[in-house]
Protein backbone atom coordinates (compact mmCIF):
# COMPACT_ATOMS: atom_id res chain seq x y z
CA UNK A 1 0.00 0.00 0.00
CA UNK A 2 1.10 3.55 -0.79
CA UNK A 3 1.85 6.11 1.84
CA UNK A 4 0.70 9.30 0.21
CA UNK A 5 1.83 13.44 1.50
CA UNK A 6 -1.60 14.95 1.03
CA UNK A 7 -0.33 18.53 0.84
CA UNK A 8 -3.20 19.50 3.37
CA UNK A 9 -3.09 16.30 5.89
CA UNK A 10 0.43 14.99 5.13
CA UNK A 11 1.32 11.51 4.96
CA UNK A 12 -1.66 9.24 5.19
CA UNK A 13 -2.18 5.46 3.37
CA UNK A 14 -3.64 4.68 -0.11
CA UNK A 15 -6.59 3.54 1.32
CA UNK A 16 -8.07 6.88 2.16
CA UNK A 17 -7.60 8.22 -1.21
CA UNK A 18 -8.64 7.95 -5.33
CA UNK A 19 -6.61 8.05 -8.15
CA UNK A 20 -7.99 10.34 -10.87
CA UNK A 21 -5.35 9.08 -13.61
CA UNK A 22 -3.29 11.70 -15.72
CA UNK A 23 -3.12 15.36 -14.47
CA UNK A 24 -2.39 18.69 -16.36
CA UNK A 25 -4.88 17.41 -19.05
CA UNK A 26 -6.71 20.89 -20.44
CA UNK A 27 -10.29 20.53 -21.87
CA UNK A 28 -10.07 22.24 -25.31
CA UNK A 29 -10.29 26.07 -24.58
CA UNK A 30 -13.40 26.20 -27.75
CA UNK A 31 -15.04 23.37 -27.92
CA UNK A 32 -17.49 23.81 -30.98
CA UNK A 33 -13.66 24.51 -33.01
CA UNK A 34 -12.10 21.33 -32.04
CA UNK A 35 -12.42 18.26 -34.48
CA UNK A 36 -12.65 14.29 -33.47
CA UNK A 37 -9.75 13.49 -33.48
CA UNK A 38 -8.85 16.21 -30.91
CA UNK A 39 -11.85 14.95 -28.47
CA UNK A 40 -10.29 11.41 -28.51
CA UNK A 41 -6.97 12.70 -27.77
CA UNK A 42 -8.15 14.54 -24.85
CA UNK A 43 -11.07 12.11 -23.80
CA UNK A 44 -9.01 8.92 -24.36
CA UNK A 45 -4.99 9.18 -25.11
CA UNK A 46 -2.71 9.27 -22.12
CA UNK A 47 0.88 9.43 -21.87
CA UNK A 48 1.13 6.00 -19.91
CA UNK A 49 4.82 6.23 -19.04
CA UNK A 50 7.19 3.97 -17.44
CA UNK A 51 8.74 6.19 -15.34
CA UNK A 52 7.91 9.85 -13.82
CA UNK A 53 3.90 10.53 -14.33
CA UNK A 54 2.26 13.57 -13.13
CA UNK A 55 -1.25 12.51 -11.75
CA UNK A 56 -4.28 13.64 -9.73
CA UNK A 57 -5.38 12.52 -6.36
CA UNK A 58 -8.02 13.34 -4.02
CA UNK A 59 -7.77 12.54 -0.05
CA UNK A 60 -11.90 11.07 0.03
CA UNK A 61 -11.54 10.11 3.29
CA UNK A 62 -9.86 12.52 4.65
CA UNK A 63 -10.10 16.57 3.54
CA UNK A 64 -11.89 15.85 0.56
CA UNK A 65 -9.28 18.13 -1.69
CA UNK A 66 -8.02 17.50 -5.11
CA UNK A 67 -4.14 17.21 -5.54
CA UNK A 68 -1.69 16.25 -8.03
CA UNK A 69 1.46 14.00 -7.48
CA UNK A 70 4.75 13.16 -9.15
CA UNK A 71 5.09 9.12 -9.13
CA UNK A 72 7.38 7.27 -10.78
CA UNK A 73 5.70 3.76 -11.97
CA UNK A 74 8.11 1.63 -12.39
CA UNK A 75 8.99 1.80 -8.21
CA UNK A 76 5.54 3.48 -7.08
CA UNK A 77 7.54 6.10 -5.12
CA UNK A 78 5.74 9.61 -4.49
CA UNK A 79 8.49 12.26 -6.25
CA UNK A 80 6.30 15.00 -4.31
CA UNK A 81 2.96 16.08 -4.09
CA UNK A 82 1.39 19.70 -4.76
CA UNK A 83 -1.74 21.55 -5.22
CA UNK A 84 -4.01 21.68 -7.56
CA UNK A 85 -3.33 24.31 -10.41
CA UNK A 86 0.74 24.21 -9.61
CA UNK A 87 3.08 23.29 -11.39
CA UNK A 88 5.63 19.92 -9.85
CA UNK A 89 9.09 21.13 -9.32
CA UNK A 90 10.73 18.07 -10.80
CA UNK A 91 10.77 17.99 -14.68
CA UNK A 92 8.40 15.77 -16.69
CA UNK A 93 10.64 15.14 -19.21
CA UNK A 94 12.64 12.27 -17.13
CA UNK A 95 11.17 8.85 -18.10
CA UNK A 96 12.78 5.56 -17.92
CA UNK A 97 14.33 3.88 -20.66
CA UNK B 1 9.19 -30.97 -35.14
CA UNK B 2 9.08 -34.27 -33.48
CA UNK B 3 5.38 -35.05 -32.60
CA UNK B 4 4.31 -36.23 -29.46
CA UNK B 5 2.72 -39.52 -29.53
CA UNK B 6 1.80 -43.08 -27.91
CA UNK B 7 4.36 -44.70 -29.40
CA UNK B 8 7.41 -42.21 -29.01
CA UNK B 9 6.35 -41.56 -25.17
CA UNK B 10 6.99 -45.81 -25.34
CA UNK B 11 10.25 -45.34 -27.32
CA UNK B 12 11.84 -42.72 -24.47
CA UNK B 13 10.24 -44.66 -21.58
CA UNK B 14 12.31 -47.73 -23.22
CA UNK B 15 15.45 -45.58 -23.72
CA UNK B 16 15.43 -43.63 -20.49
CA UNK B 17 13.90 -40.14 -21.48
CA UNK B 18 17.54 -39.24 -23.23
CA UNK B 19 16.13 -38.26 -26.61
CA UNK B 20 13.83 -35.58 -25.63
CA UNK B 21 15.19 -32.45 -27.59
CA UNK B 22 15.00 -28.81 -27.03
CA UNK B 23 11.20 -28.24 -28.55
CA UNK B 24 12.78 -24.72 -30.38
CA UNK B 25 15.73 -23.33 -31.63
CA UNK B 26 17.40 -20.30 -30.15
CA UNK B 27 18.73 -18.62 -33.75
CA UNK B 28 20.26 -15.68 -34.13
CA UNK B 29 18.34 -12.83 -35.17
CA UNK B 30 18.54 -12.30 -39.33
CA UNK B 31 18.99 -9.38 -41.13
CA UNK B 32 15.16 -9.06 -42.26
CA UNK B 33 11.89 -10.34 -42.20
CA UNK B 34 8.71 -10.02 -44.04
CA UNK B 35 6.87 -9.69 -40.60
CA UNK B 36 8.65 -8.72 -36.96
CA UNK B 37 6.37 -9.80 -34.34
CA UNK B 38 7.17 -7.29 -30.60
CA UNK B 39 6.50 -9.92 -27.77
CA UNK B 40 6.90 -13.18 -27.15
CA UNK B 41 3.75 -13.82 -25.20
CA UNK B 42 1.05 -15.91 -25.65
CA UNK B 43 -0.46 -13.39 -28.50
CA UNK B 44 2.47 -12.97 -30.12
CA UNK B 45 3.37 -16.37 -30.47
CA UNK B 46 -0.38 -17.64 -31.31
CA UNK B 47 -0.01 -15.01 -34.31
CA UNK B 48 3.38 -16.24 -35.60
CA UNK B 49 2.05 -19.79 -35.87
CA UNK B 50 -1.17 -18.56 -38.16
CA UNK B 51 0.86 -16.62 -39.65
CA UNK B 52 2.67 -19.86 -41.24
CA UNK B 53 0.13 -21.94 -41.27
CA UNK B 54 -2.96 -20.46 -42.27
CA UNK B 55 -1.00 -17.45 -44.41
CA UNK B 56 2.18 -19.76 -45.57
CA UNK B 57 4.32 -16.71 -44.39
CA UNK B 58 7.24 -18.08 -42.49
CA UNK B 59 9.49 -15.50 -42.34
CA UNK B 60 8.81 -14.31 -38.90
CA UNK B 61 10.54 -13.20 -35.80
CA UNK B 62 9.01 -12.77 -32.46
CA UNK B 63 11.32 -10.21 -30.26
CA UNK B 64 10.66 -11.22 -26.65
CA UNK B 65 12.66 -8.97 -24.30
CA UNK B 66 12.45 -11.74 -21.54
CA UNK B 67 11.75 -15.53 -21.94
CA UNK B 68 8.49 -16.22 -23.62
CA UNK B 69 4.99 -16.72 -21.79
CA UNK B 70 7.31 -14.99 -18.96
CA UNK B 71 4.97 -11.98 -18.91
CA UNK B 72 0.98 -12.17 -18.14
CA UNK B 73 0.58 -15.11 -20.35
CA UNK B 74 2.22 -16.81 -17.05
CA UNK B 75 0.55 -14.31 -14.62
CA UNK B 76 -3.17 -15.23 -15.22
CA UNK B 77 -6.02 -17.58 -13.79
CA UNK B 78 -6.20 -19.24 -17.07
CA UNK B 79 -9.77 -18.91 -17.26
CA UNK B 80 -11.87 -19.20 -20.90
CA UNK B 81 -14.80 -18.11 -21.79
CA UNK B 82 -17.07 -16.54 -24.10
CA UNK B 83 -20.24 -15.01 -22.44
CA UNK B 84 -19.42 -11.51 -23.31
CA UNK B 85 -22.78 -9.33 -23.98
CA UNK B 86 -22.18 -7.14 -26.84
CA UNK B 87 -22.00 -8.73 -30.45
CA UNK B 88 -18.64 -7.97 -31.28
CA UNK B 89 -16.69 -9.08 -28.50
CA UNK B 90 -19.11 -12.60 -28.13
CA UNK B 91 -17.91 -13.26 -32.23
CA UNK B 92 -14.45 -12.84 -30.58
CA UNK B 93 -14.66 -14.66 -28.02
CA UNK B 94 -16.49 -17.36 -29.62
CA UNK B 95 -14.29 -17.29 -32.26
CA UNK B 96 -11.23 -18.10 -29.10
CA UNK B 97 -12.96 -20.56 -27.53
CA UNK B 98 -14.28 -22.57 -30.98
CA UNK B 99 -10.09 -22.83 -31.21
CA UNK B 100 -9.79 -23.71 -27.94
CA UNK B 101 -11.66 -26.86 -28.47
CA UNK B 102 -9.32 -28.31 -31.05
CA UNK B 103 -5.93 -26.62 -29.88
CA UNK B 104 -4.20 -29.54 -28.00
CA UNK B 105 -4.86 -31.73 -31.48
CA UNK B 106 -3.54 -29.25 -33.56
CA UNK B 107 -0.29 -28.32 -31.83
CA UNK B 108 0.12 -31.64 -31.03
CA UNK B 109 1.05 -30.75 -27.54
CA UNK B 110 -1.27 -30.70 -24.56
CA UNK B 111 -2.39 -27.36 -23.47
CA UNK B 112 -4.96 -29.43 -20.45
CA UNK B 113 -8.17 -27.15 -21.88
CA UNK B 114 -10.96 -28.20 -19.50
CA UNK B 115 -14.28 -27.32 -20.13
CA UNK B 116 -15.32 -27.80 -16.53
CA UNK B 117 -17.99 -24.65 -16.77
CA UNK B 118 -17.42 -21.12 -15.55
CA UNK B 119 -20.32 -20.45 -13.04
CA UNK B 120 -21.26 -16.13 -12.72
CA UNK B 121 -23.00 -15.62 -8.96
CA UNK B 122 -26.06 -13.76 -8.64
CA UNK B 123 -26.11 -12.15 -5.43
CA UNK B 124 -29.16 -9.70 -6.00
CA UNK B 125 -32.17 -8.38 -8.03
CA UNK B 126 -29.72 -6.34 -10.25
CA UNK B 127 -27.47 -9.52 -10.88
CA UNK B 128 -30.33 -12.00 -11.80
CA UNK B 129 -31.67 -9.18 -14.85
CA UNK B 130 -28.27 -8.28 -15.59
CA UNK B 131 -27.21 -12.38 -15.83
CA UNK B 132 -30.23 -13.22 -17.40
CA UNK B 133 -29.89 -10.74 -20.50
CA UNK B 134 -26.56 -12.06 -20.85
CA UNK B 135 -27.57 -15.39 -21.29
CA UNK B 136 -30.40 -14.26 -23.70
CA UNK B 137 -28.00 -12.19 -25.74
CA UNK B 138 -25.23 -15.11 -25.78
CA UNK B 139 -27.89 -17.20 -27.05
CA UNK B 140 -29.39 -15.43 -30.10
CA UNK B 141 -25.11 -15.22 -31.14
CA UNK B 142 -25.46 -18.99 -30.87
CA UNK B 143 -22.89 -18.97 -27.48
CA UNK B 144 -23.98 -21.62 -24.80
CA UNK B 145 -25.24 -19.71 -21.42
CA UNK B 146 -28.00 -21.18 -19.38
CA UNK B 147 -29.60 -19.62 -16.15
CA UNK B 148 -29.33 -21.59 -13.14
CA UNK B 149 -31.39 -21.71 -9.63
CA UNK B 150 -30.18 -21.54 -6.55
CA UNK B 151 -30.37 -25.50 -5.83
CA UNK B 152 -29.03 -25.97 -9.62
CA UNK B 153 -25.92 -23.80 -8.36
CA UNK B 154 -25.50 -26.54 -5.78
CA UNK B 155 -25.94 -29.33 -7.58
CA UNK B 156 -23.18 -28.34 -10.33
CA UNK B 157 -20.78 -26.79 -7.76
CA UNK B 158 -21.24 -28.16 -4.50
CA UNK B 159 -18.63 -26.43 -2.35
CA UNK B 160 -21.15 -23.83 -2.77
CA UNK B 161 -23.55 -22.37 0.34
CA UNK B 162 -26.43 -21.59 -1.03
CA UNK B 163 -28.38 -20.67 2.47
CA UNK B 164 -30.65 -17.48 2.83
CA UNK B 165 -29.25 -15.68 5.93
CA UNK B 166 -25.07 -15.73 4.59
CA UNK B 167 -23.72 -12.37 4.11
CA UNK B 168 -24.13 -12.79 0.06
CA UNK B 169 -26.87 -15.05 -0.56
CA UNK B 170 -27.20 -17.32 -4.00
CA UNK B 171 -30.51 -16.14 -5.79
CA UNK B 172 -28.87 -17.74 -8.89
CA UNK B 173 -26.21 -17.90 -11.57
CA UNK B 174 -25.44 -17.96 -15.29
CA UNK B 175 -23.32 -21.13 -16.37
CA UNK B 176 -21.41 -21.66 -19.73
CA UNK B 177 -20.98 -25.31 -19.53
CA UNK B 178 -18.13 -24.87 -22.53
CA UNK B 179 -16.41 -22.48 -20.25
CA UNK B 180 -13.06 -23.46 -18.50
CA UNK B 181 -9.38 -23.50 -17.77
CA UNK B 182 -6.39 -23.98 -19.64
CA UNK B 183 -2.55 -24.85 -18.85
CA UNK B 184 -1.07 -21.27 -19.63
CA UNK B 185 2.29 -22.00 -20.29
CA UNK B 186 1.66 -25.04 -22.04
CA UNK B 187 -0.22 -22.47 -24.53
CA UNK B 188 2.86 -20.40 -25.07
CA UNK B 189 5.12 -23.41 -25.48
CA UNK B 190 2.64 -25.19 -28.08
CA UNK B 191 2.47 -22.14 -30.57
CA UNK B 192 6.45 -21.54 -29.72
CA UNK B 193 6.86 -25.14 -31.04
CA UNK B 194 4.44 -25.26 -34.09
CA UNK B 195 5.64 -21.84 -35.16
CA UNK B 196 9.11 -22.91 -34.76
CA UNK B 197 8.93 -26.09 -36.51
CA UNK B 198 7.53 -24.30 -39.50
CA UNK B 199 10.37 -21.83 -39.64
CA UNK B 200 9.37 -19.04 -37.86
CA UNK B 201 12.50 -17.35 -35.86
CA UNK B 202 11.89 -17.07 -31.90
CA UNK B 203 14.14 -14.75 -30.35
CA UNK B 204 14.45 -14.42 -26.75
CA UNK B 205 16.47 -12.25 -24.53
CA UNK B 206 16.28 -9.49 -27.31
CA UNK B 207 14.27 -6.09 -26.22
CA UNK B 208 13.23 -3.94 -28.90
CA UNK B 209 14.37 -0.31 -27.97
CA UNK B 210 12.95 2.12 -31.08
CA UNK B 211 11.03 1.83 -34.44
CA UNK B 212 12.98 3.25 -37.48
CA UNK B 213 10.87 4.51 -40.24
CA UNK B 214 11.59 5.91 -43.83
CA UNK B 215 11.18 9.13 -45.28
CA UNK B 216 7.76 8.90 -45.95
CA UNK B 217 6.92 8.30 -42.27
CA UNK B 218 6.04 4.26 -42.70
CA UNK B 219 7.81 2.24 -40.56
CA UNK B 220 10.87 -0.33 -41.61
CA UNK B 221 12.23 -2.30 -38.92
CA UNK B 222 12.86 -2.54 -35.29
CA UNK B 223 16.28 -1.50 -33.34
CA UNK B 224 16.56 -4.15 -30.80
CA UNK B 225 19.50 -4.76 -28.00
CA UNK B 226 20.68 -7.20 -30.89
CA UNK B 227 21.05 -4.86 -34.02
CA UNK B 228 18.84 -3.24 -36.16
CA UNK B 229 16.12 -5.96 -38.03
CA UNK B 230 14.42 -5.01 -40.42
CA UNK B 231 10.70 -5.45 -41.30
CA UNK B 232 8.38 -5.69 -43.95
CA UNK B 233 5.19 -5.41 -41.38
CA UNK B 234 5.64 -5.23 -37.73
CA UNK B 235 3.13 -6.14 -35.24
CA UNK B 236 3.14 -4.88 -31.60
CA UNK B 237 1.89 -7.55 -29.50
CA UNK B 238 3.35 -6.16 -25.85
CA UNK B 239 0.57 -5.57 -23.42
CA UNK B 240 1.33 -3.44 -20.61
CA UNK B 241 4.56 -1.95 -22.64
CA UNK B 242 2.70 -1.39 -25.56
CA UNK B 243 2.11 2.34 -24.91
CA UNK B 244 6.05 2.51 -24.56
CA UNK B 245 6.82 0.09 -27.54
CA UNK B 246 4.06 2.64 -29.92
CA UNK B 247 5.50 5.95 -28.40
CA UNK B 248 9.09 4.81 -30.28
CA UNK B 249 7.23 4.78 -33.72
CA UNK B 250 5.67 8.39 -32.43
CA UNK B 251 1.91 7.23 -31.54
CA UNK B 252 0.25 7.76 -28.78
CA UNK B 253 -2.60 4.79 -27.28
CA UNK B 254 -5.48 5.14 -25.29
CA UNK B 255 -4.13 3.05 -22.92
CA UNK B 256 -3.31 2.52 -19.28
CA UNK B 257 -1.30 -0.06 -17.58
CA UNK B 258 -2.27 -1.31 -14.29
CA UNK B 259 -1.49 -4.15 -12.03
CA UNK B 260 -3.43 -6.61 -11.94
CA UNK B 261 -2.37 -9.59 -9.14
CA UNK B 262 -3.59 -13.22 -8.83
CA UNK B 263 -2.81 -15.56 -5.73
CA UNK B 264 -2.68 -19.13 -5.37
CA UNK B 265 -3.08 -21.72 -2.19
CA UNK B 266 -1.04 -24.55 -0.96
CA UNK B 267 -1.86 -28.04 -3.55
CA UNK B 268 -5.05 -29.83 -1.47
CA UNK B 269 -7.36 -32.62 -3.46
CA UNK B 270 -9.51 -32.16 -5.64
CA UNK B 271 -12.56 -29.60 -4.03
CA UNK B 272 -13.29 -27.22 -6.52
CA UNK B 273 -14.76 -28.71 -9.81
CA UNK B 274 -15.40 -25.46 -11.38
CA UNK B 275 -14.71 -22.54 -12.31
CA UNK B 276 -16.88 -19.09 -9.59
CA UNK B 277 -17.16 -15.78 -9.97
CA UNK B 278 -18.61 -13.26 -8.25
CA UNK B 279 -19.00 -9.89 -9.67
CA UNK B 280 -20.81 -8.29 -6.99
CA UNK B 281 -18.63 -8.79 -4.17
CA UNK B 282 -15.21 -9.49 -6.86
CA UNK B 283 -14.23 -12.75 -6.36
CA UNK B 284 -13.40 -15.51 -8.49
CA UNK B 285 -11.66 -19.31 -8.09
CA UNK B 286 -11.72 -22.39 -9.37
CA UNK B 287 -8.53 -25.55 -8.55
CA UNK B 288 -5.76 -25.96 -10.84
CA UNK B 289 -4.93 -30.11 -11.71
CA UNK B 290 -1.89 -29.83 -9.11
CA UNK B 291 -4.70 -28.83 -6.57
CA UNK B 292 -3.95 -24.71 -6.02
CA UNK B 293 -7.08 -22.62 -5.56
CA UNK B 294 -6.62 -20.37 -8.12
CA UNK B 295 -7.78 -16.67 -6.80
CA UNK B 296 -7.91 -13.67 -9.11
CA UNK B 297 -7.81 -10.28 -7.56
CA UNK B 298 -8.45 -6.81 -8.71
CA UNK B 299 -6.74 -3.91 -10.35
CA UNK B 300 -4.78 -1.33 -8.21
CA UNK B 301 -5.99 2.32 -8.75
CA UNK B 302 -2.94 3.69 -10.47
CA UNK B 303 -0.89 3.26 -13.41
CA UNK B 304 2.28 0.99 -12.50
CA UNK B 305 5.05 -1.03 -14.50
CA UNK B 306 6.07 -2.46 -11.03
CA UNK B 307 4.73 -5.40 -12.03
CA UNK B 308 3.56 -5.68 -8.00
CA UNK B 309 0.26 -4.18 -6.23
CA UNK B 310 -1.11 -3.52 -2.91
CA UNK B 311 -1.51 -6.08 -0.37
CA UNK B 312 -4.91 -4.61 0.28
CA UNK B 313 -6.48 -5.51 -3.46
CA UNK B 314 -5.27 -9.17 -2.42
CA UNK B 315 -6.75 -9.10 0.69
CA UNK B 316 -9.97 -7.64 -0.44
CA UNK B 317 -10.87 -10.24 -2.77
CA UNK B 318 -9.51 -13.17 0.28
CA UNK B 319 -12.06 -11.15 2.24
CA UNK B 320 -14.57 -12.16 -0.37
CA UNK B 321 -13.80 -15.53 -1.11
CA UNK B 322 -13.67 -16.67 2.87
CA UNK B 323 -17.00 -15.45 3.09
CA UNK B 324 -18.98 -17.40 -0.05
CA UNK B 325 -16.47 -20.26 0.88
CA UNK B 326 -15.93 -20.21 4.50
CA UNK B 327 -14.39 -23.50 4.50
CA UNK B 328 -10.91 -22.19 2.65
CA UNK B 329 -10.41 -19.75 5.43
CA UNK B 330 -7.96 -22.09 6.93
CA UNK B 331 -6.12 -22.69 3.61
CA UNK B 332 -2.75 -20.99 3.54
CA UNK B 333 -1.60 -18.46 0.38
CA UNK B 334 1.23 -19.93 -1.24
CA UNK B 335 2.28 -17.35 -4.20
CA UNK B 336 0.53 -14.07 -5.16
CA UNK B 337 2.33 -12.18 -8.10
CA UNK B 338 1.13 -8.97 -10.23
CA UNK B 339 1.03 -8.52 -13.93
CA UNK B 340 0.62 -5.88 -15.73
CA UNK B 341 -2.36 -4.78 -17.73
CA UNK B 342 -3.11 -2.73 -20.76
CA UNK B 343 -6.58 -1.13 -20.27
CA UNK B 344 -8.86 0.48 -22.61
CA UNK B 345 -10.98 3.31 -21.76
CA UNK B 346 -14.17 0.59 -23.19
CA UNK B 347 -11.96 -2.27 -21.99
CA UNK B 348 -12.32 -3.56 -25.80
CA UNK B 349 -8.87 -4.40 -27.15
CA UNK B 350 -7.32 -2.96 -30.22
CA UNK B 351 -6.45 -5.37 -33.06
CA UNK B 352 -5.53 -3.67 -36.49
CA UNK B 353 -4.07 -0.94 -38.30
CA UNK B 354 -2.20 2.38 -36.73
CA UNK B 355 -1.72 5.42 -38.26
CA UNK B 356 1.84 4.49 -39.13
CA UNK B 357 2.56 2.70 -41.83
CA UNK B 358 3.43 -1.16 -41.65
CA UNK B 359 3.21 -1.10 -37.97
CA UNK B 360 -0.01 -2.74 -36.53
CA UNK B 361 -1.18 -3.26 -33.11
CA UNK B 362 -2.52 -6.15 -31.02
CA UNK B 363 -3.13 -4.72 -27.41
CA UNK B 364 -5.78 -3.45 -25.15
CA UNK B 365 -6.83 -7.38 -23.26
CA UNK B 366 -6.76 -5.64 -20.06
CA UNK B 367 -7.59 -7.91 -17.42
CA UNK B 368 -9.15 -10.74 -19.80
CA UNK B 369 -6.59 -11.54 -22.33
CA UNK B 370 -5.71 -15.01 -21.61
CA UNK B 371 -9.13 -16.99 -22.77
CA UNK B 372 -8.36 -14.86 -26.20
CA UNK B 373 -5.22 -16.03 -27.36
CA UNK B 374 -6.20 -18.47 -30.18
CA UNK B 375 -8.47 -16.44 -31.28
CA UNK B 376 -6.43 -12.90 -30.93
CA UNK B 377 -3.71 -14.78 -33.06
CA UNK B 378 -5.52 -15.90 -35.41
CA UNK B 379 -7.58 -12.58 -36.63
CA UNK B 380 -3.88 -10.58 -35.87
CA UNK B 381 -1.86 -13.14 -38.37
CA UNK B 382 -5.01 -12.35 -41.03
CA UNK B 383 -4.73 -8.90 -40.74
CA UNK B 384 -0.87 -8.68 -41.28
CA UNK B 385 -0.86 -11.10 -43.76
CA UNK B 386 -3.42 -9.12 -45.53
CA UNK B 387 -3.32 -5.59 -44.50
CA UNK B 388 -6.77 -5.81 -43.70
CA UNK B 389 -8.80 -6.56 -40.56
CA UNK B 390 -10.37 -10.02 -40.76
CA UNK B 391 -13.85 -9.60 -40.16
CA UNK B 392 -13.90 -10.68 -36.53
CA UNK B 393 -11.52 -7.94 -35.31
CA UNK B 394 -12.99 -5.20 -37.92
CA UNK B 395 -15.05 -3.08 -35.33
CA UNK B 396 -11.59 -3.28 -33.19
CA UNK B 397 -10.03 -0.57 -35.00
CA UNK B 398 -8.07 2.11 -32.87
CA UNK B 399 -9.58 4.46 -34.87
CA UNK B 400 -13.08 3.95 -32.94
CA UNK B 401 -11.78 6.27 -29.86
CA UNK B 402 -12.41 9.24 -32.70
CA UNK B 403 -15.43 7.89 -34.47
CA UNK B 404 -17.35 7.29 -31.13
CA UNK B 405 -18.39 3.63 -32.06
CA UNK B 406 -17.12 2.21 -28.53
CA UNK B 407 -17.29 -1.27 -27.81
CA UNK B 408 -18.36 -1.04 -23.99
CA UNK B 409 -17.77 -3.75 -22.32
CA UNK B 410 -16.30 -1.61 -19.27
CA UNK B 411 -19.89 -1.50 -18.56
CA UNK B 412 -21.57 -5.10 -19.77
CA UNK B 413 -19.02 -6.68 -17.37
CA UNK B 414 -18.57 -4.69 -14.32
CA UNK B 415 -15.50 -6.09 -12.69
CA UNK B 416 -13.94 -9.64 -13.32
CA UNK B 417 -12.67 -10.25 -16.82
Amino acid sequence: MLLIDCPFCGKRPEVEFHCGGEAHIARPADPAQVDDAIWAEHLFVRKNPRGLHAERWRHLHGCGQWFNALRDTYTDRFVETYKAGEQPKHPLTETRA
Amino acid sequence: MRRFSLASLLKEAVDGHQGWGRQWRAPDPKPAYDVVIVGGGGHGLATAYYLATVHGITNVAVLEKGWIGGGNTGRNTTIIRSNYLYDESAHLYEHALKLWEGLSQELNYNVMFSQRGVLMLAHNAHDVQSFKRHVYANRLNGIDNEWLSAEECKAFCPPLDISPDVRYPVVGGALQRRAGTARHDAVAWGYARGADARGVDIIQNCEVTGVRRDASGAATGVETTRGFIRAGRIGVVAAGNTSRVMAMADVRMPLESYPLQALVSEPVKPVFPCVVMSNAVHAYISQSDKGELVIGAGTDQYTSYSQQGGLHITTHTLDAICEIFPQFTRMRMLRSWGGIVDVTPDRSPIIGRTPVDNLFVNCGWGTGGFKATPGSGHVFAHTLATGQPHPINAPFTLDRFRTGRLIDEAAAAAVAH
